[in-house]
This record gives C-alpha cells, sequence and structure tokens, in this order.
C-alpha cells in the first residue's frame, strides 16, 4: 500500500460522502438518500439537487425516519440515511435493530462526527459507543475508514452489498493516509506498516495517528505494524492473529470507547485465538465533552503520543 | 350481499385464532380478537393482493404493528389462501413458521415484521412511499392499537404522511380501550383520537370495529379521500370470544380446548343468529 502520509485533504469528508453517494445514485436508481434536518450538516445538498425524487429530508424524527429507511427498503430502494452519530445509534437503535437488521433488509446508516470530531457540539453529540452497540446487532456491518480517498470505496461498496451498514466519520478533512484509486476490500485490513515488536490495529482517525507513532517509536528503535481495521464487523481476525504471532503484542486505537468497539473486537479475538498483551488505546469509562479536537485528543489520551507509550506498555509486558 | 360474506369470513377468522391459541395452550386473546373484523374485511374486500403470490410487486401491503395480535393475522392469511389452515396449529411450537409476533422472514403473506410497538407505522410509511416513489398503484395498511398511540414515533409517522400527503396510507386504529396493565383511560389516556389526527393532518374516519359493513365503508372512503386517513375502530377487546369478553384482563390468556371448543360454537351459534 502506498501512503501518502501526513497530508492534509483539501476536500471535506462530507463532501467527498456526496460524490461518492450521488456517483452510487447514478449506478443504481434505487439508492435514495435520506436526511433528519441534517442535510446542511452533512452536506447532501448535491445529492437533493441531482436526484430530488430520491432525496428525503425527514424532519427530526430519527425513530420514524430508520423505520420508513426499512420500509423503503422492503419495496426495492436502497436508502442512506444521515444522522447524528450519537442520535442515529443511540436515539434510533431498536429501530436499527428491529425495522432494519432483524427483518433482513437493506439499509445504510450513517452516523456522522464520529467520537471527538463532534468538537463544539460537545457531549450529548459526541458517539463514543455507537460502534459497540452497533457492533451487537446480527448482520449489521460497521465500518469507519481512515480518510477521504478510502471514504468513496465504501459508499460504493455499501450501495452494492445488500444488507444493514453503519458507518462512522467525521465531516470535516482528515489527514491522507491512501492514494487516490487505491482497492480495498470489506472485512480485510489493510497492513500499512510492517514491524515485528508490536502491530497497532486502528480505525477512523487514529490511522493517521498510530502511523505517526510508529514514527516516534522508530526513532527509539521500535519497530511496529499498523493495521487499519476499517471494517469494524466483521472484523479481520485471520490479520489479527497473524499480527499476534508476529509481533507478540498488539495495541489498537480508536476514536470510540474502549467497551464495545474496536478495541474490545481484537481482545475477543485474541482471547480466543492467540492471547498476546494487549493495550487498547481508547476513551476510558468517560461522556464526551466539549472542544477543539486537538484538546479532546489528548484529555482522552488519543494522540500518538498515547499511542506509542500504549506500545511500549504493551511491549514491556511481552517481554 | 358483501357485508354478510365479510361477516361469515370474520368468524372463520376468529374460530382459527382461537383453536391455534389453544393448541399452543396460550395466547394474545383479546387484541387478536379484536382485530379479527378489519382483517376479514382487508383481506376480503379492501386490499389488492394474490394469496398465490405473497411477494408480488402490484399488492397492497399490511402491517400489523401490534405485532403481539400474530396469531389473528396468521388465521386470516391463512383463511383467504396463503397457506395450509393446519400450520396454524403450530403457533409458538419450537422451529415454527408462525412465531407470536409477526416476522417477514418466516410467515408467507407478512409483509413486515412488527413486535416493538410503534415501529409498524414507520414501516409502512416506507413501504407507501415507496411504492409511490416507484410508480405503484399500491396502497399500505398499518394496523395499531389505542394503547399503541401512546408509543412517540406513531406521531412521528403520523406527521411524516401528512406533510408527504401519502394517499396511499392508511392507518387503522384498534380502538379496544384497553392495554396490557388495564384500561387506557387509566393508564395514559389518549383523549380524542378523531381531533388528534384531524389535527396532525390527516383524513379521522370513524367506524364500528364489530361490524363488517361499517368498516368496509370507513375503508373505502379512506381510500378515496386523496389523503392519508386515520380509520378509528370502536373495538372491545376480546370481542366476540365468550371467554375472553367477560374478563377485563383479556390481554394475555391461557387457553384448553375446551375453552376454545366453546368459544367456536358460540361463534357459530351467534352467526346463525345474525344470518336467520
Amino acid at each position: 500500500m502506498s501512503a501518502l502520509r501526513y497530508e492534509q485533504d483539501t476536500i471535506e469528508m462530507r463532501a467527498r460522502y456526496c460524490d461518492a453517494l450521488v456517483e452510487a445514485a447514478r449506478e443504481n436508481p434505487r439508492v435514495v438518500a435520506m436526511d433528519v434536518d441534517t442535510s446542511a450538516s452533512m452536506g447532501t445538498a448535491p445529492f437533493y439537487a441531482a436526484y430530488p425524487e430520491r432525496a428525503i429530508n425527514c424532519g427530526i424524527m430519527e425513530a420514524n425516519a430508520v423505520g420508513v429507511a426499512a420500509g423503503l427498503s422492503s419495496v426495492g430502494y436502497v436508502p442512506f440515511l444521515h444522522a447524528f452519530g450519537a442520535f442515529a445509534s443511540r436515539r434510533a437503535y431498536d429501530q436499527a435493530f428491529l425495522s432494519c437488521a432483524y427483518q433482513n433488509l437493506n439499509v445504510k446508516i450513517i452516523g456522522m462526527d464520529a467520537g471527538v470530531t463532534a468538537t463544539v457540539n460537545g457531549g450529548t453529540h459526541m458517539p463514543l459507543e455507537d460502534m459497540g452497540v452497533m457492533r451487537c446487532i446480527p448482520g449489521m456491518t460497521v465500518v469507519e475508514p481512515a480518510d477521504g480517498a478510502m471514504l468513496p470505496y465504501l459508499v460504493r461498496h455499501m450501495a452494492q452489498t445488500y444488507g444493514c451498514f453503519y458507518l462512522r466519520f467525521g465531516r470535516k478533512k482528515l489527514m491522507r493516509v491512501y492514494g487516490d484509486g487505491e482497492d480495498f476490500t470489506l472485512g480485510r485490513a489493510i497492513k500499512l506498516r510492517d514491524g515485528r515488536d508490536a502491530a497497532i490495529v486502528a480505525c477512523g482517525i487514529l490511522v493517521h495517528e498510530s502511523l505517526v507513532a510508529a514514527e516516534l517509536l522508530r526513532q527509539e528503535g521500535i519497530e511496529v505494524a499498523v493495521l487499519d481495521m476499517h471494517t469494524v464487523k466483521p472484523v479481520d481476525a485471520d490479520a489479527i492473529e497473524a499480527a499476534a504471532r508476529l509481533c507478540g503484542a498488539i495495541v489498537t486505537a480508536e476514536n470510540h470507547n474502549v467497551i464495545g468497539g474496536l478495541g474490545s473486537a481484537v481482545a475477543e479475538v485474541l482471547g480466543e485465538r492467540r492471547p498476546v498483551p494487549l493495550e487498547r488505546v481508547g476513551v476510558k469509562e468517560s461522556f464526551g465533552e466539549i472542544g477543539t479536537q486537538d484538546y479532546l485528543m489528548k484529555k482522552f489520551g488519543l494522540t500518538a503520543g498515547d499511542i506509542a507509550q500504549a506500545v511500549k506498555r504493551a511491549v514491556r509486558r511481552r517481554n | 350481499m358483501e357485508a354478510d360474506r365479510l361477516t361469515g369470513a370474520a368468524a372463520e377468522i376468529r374460530k382459527l385464532t382461537i383453536r391455534a391459541m389453544a393448541a399452543a395452550g396460550y395466547g394474545h386473546i383479546g387484541g387478536s380478537m379484536s382485530v379479527c373484523e378489519v382483517l376479514a374485511v382487508l383481506y376480503g374486500a379492501v386490499m389488492r393482493i394474490d394469496p398465490a403470490r405473497p411477494d408480488w410487486e402490484e399488492r397492497d401491503r399490511l402491517v400489523l404493528s401490534k405485532g403481539h395480535c400474530g396469531p389473528a393475522l396468521y388465521a386470516a392469511l391463512a383463511h383467504y389462501g396463503y397457506f395450509d389452515p393446519a400450520l396454524l396449529l403450530t403457533l409458538n411450537a419450537n422451529g415454527t413458521l408462525l412465531p407470536s409476533h409477526c416476522d417477514r422472514l418466516k410467515t408467507p403473506g407478512v409483509d413486515l415484521s412488527t413486535g416493538s410497538l410503534g415501529q409498524g407505522v414507520s414501516l409502512g410509511l416506507g413501504a407507501a412511499l415507496g411504492c409511490r416513489m416507484k410508480g405503484l398503484s399500491s396502497r399500505a395498511y398499518v394496523i395499531v392499537g389505542d394503547g399503541e398511540l401512546q408509543e412517540g414515533q406513531v406521531w412521528e409517522g403520523v406527521q411524516f404522511a401528512a406533510h408527504r400527503n401519502l394517499d396511499n396510507f392508511t392507518l387503522v386504529v384498534d380502538a379496544n380501550k384497553r392495554q396490557l396493565d388495564g384500561y387506557v383511560e387509566d393508564i395514559c389516556r389518549g383523549f380524542d383520537l378523531e381531533r388528534k389526527f384531524g389535527a396532525f393532518g390527516l383524513a379521522a374516519l370513524e367506524a364500528d370495529g364489530q361490524d363488517c359493513g361499517s368498516i368496509l365503508e370507513a375503508l373505502t372512503k379512506a381510500k378515496e379521500c386523496g389523503r392519508p386517513a386515520a380509520v378509528i375502530l370502536d373495538t372491545e377487546k376480546g370481542q366476540g370470544c365468550c371467554f375472553a369478553e367477560t374478563v377485563p384482563f383479556n390481554h394475555y390468556m391461557n387457553i384448553s380446548s375446551e375453552m376454545a371448543e366453546e368459544a367456536c360454537r358460540e361463534i357459530d351459534r351467534k352467526l346463525a343468529e345474525v344470518r336467520r
């Protein structure tokens, strides 16, 4: 995998998302965009302009919107429903569970402002448990892109793959990890860097932080592998097991509570297949709060420095 | 005449429901009894269906949002030819195709799964909107209970229906006055349902939910009014079932085969009386 590291994207994630959704709608006349008074925040106006007959702004009613999406899916549509991640997951959970997944319908739920990217909306709007609750739903695929190159790929595959998906991301510009046009496979982790001392398994914005952490560690003579686990469910258990065998120590890094999300998913695989020392970087027993992204990442221990410290702890425990 | 035929069908659906529950030994009898007439009218006279093709794209859809009354829906589906009525005796058995709460993945003719109250309204709205977007003339019918109207999602959905003028959507309210714990009036009353639905922008119609002719008239008006409609059916929880209608708390009862057979004899006797 080539890596255009450490450069900020020139385009916001939401713009890349909307372009991808318009493209998916062009390919498939059943793709529908839905909002819950979130079109301005999510930047979906270009879809409404391109396909007004397939754009549905429900108003502020997450529960009804998820149910309507399920009903649309029952007659053959492929709805992509956008909401603030906190409400897409917590508020409409029973609807995602029962109206969508339980009856094997084809609904794509998009939770925006993943984790600390909710910044100045504060704790009420900061989804730190969304992947955890969604991961509990049978058949629900949970994905989070590392950057704006991967996002369009995920959208395309969500449109083409029957079943319920939960996609989370921050709407602003992210650091670029991948080049344009790279290929990804759902459910397959991407090894961005080789190393034998430990492996960092990350998703979302913490993929980039992990790459920075790897550089910091190299200066101290520690070589770490970095895996982008963009598909948090179903998690790539083979890749985790292989990394554990090769490195003997694993660190997870996620912009999410350590309970229920990537850290839990990796711990489950390691516990069952190959127990090795594991350190989980993520939010620990805290609600979100208001602040800039830099402040929140420091506050919750999500920075490259925090990841590097976790690697050192994992390596010490192995030795 | 039409109403007489439907009254007979409702009696058959009622008997099939009671016998299915007796085979299981228990069931949500009260709320199942109060929808027998409307199910007979919907499947027997109002909905565009083809029991031989339960997945026919141009069919009308029905969502039984009060999903715990699945046994009455299964009885109606069997009566109208979706599957062999003998299957009804497997109600709630291990591995059954007929679970207590409706499951579209298991039962031929069940359009959408329900069981978490309030959610069926949105499912029906999505189906109605999708049919309209596809250019189909199909309609969606959703049956809710009056206790179920306590769920906020119902009112989100009703507002959505009115705003989009989903004139192919009809909400049927089985106003049987009771919920699991007792009377709606005592637990959390719904006030004036006709005015509430009217205020939300729906055409609000009322009918006698024990009279197939009255139900047919209201559902026909709802279909032709050019707006999304709510048809409020005045029903009694347990109606038409002698061992249930005299019991105040009849949401869920244990049912023996003796009770069932006595109730079925009584249903036949009353039907003969009406027809005399």
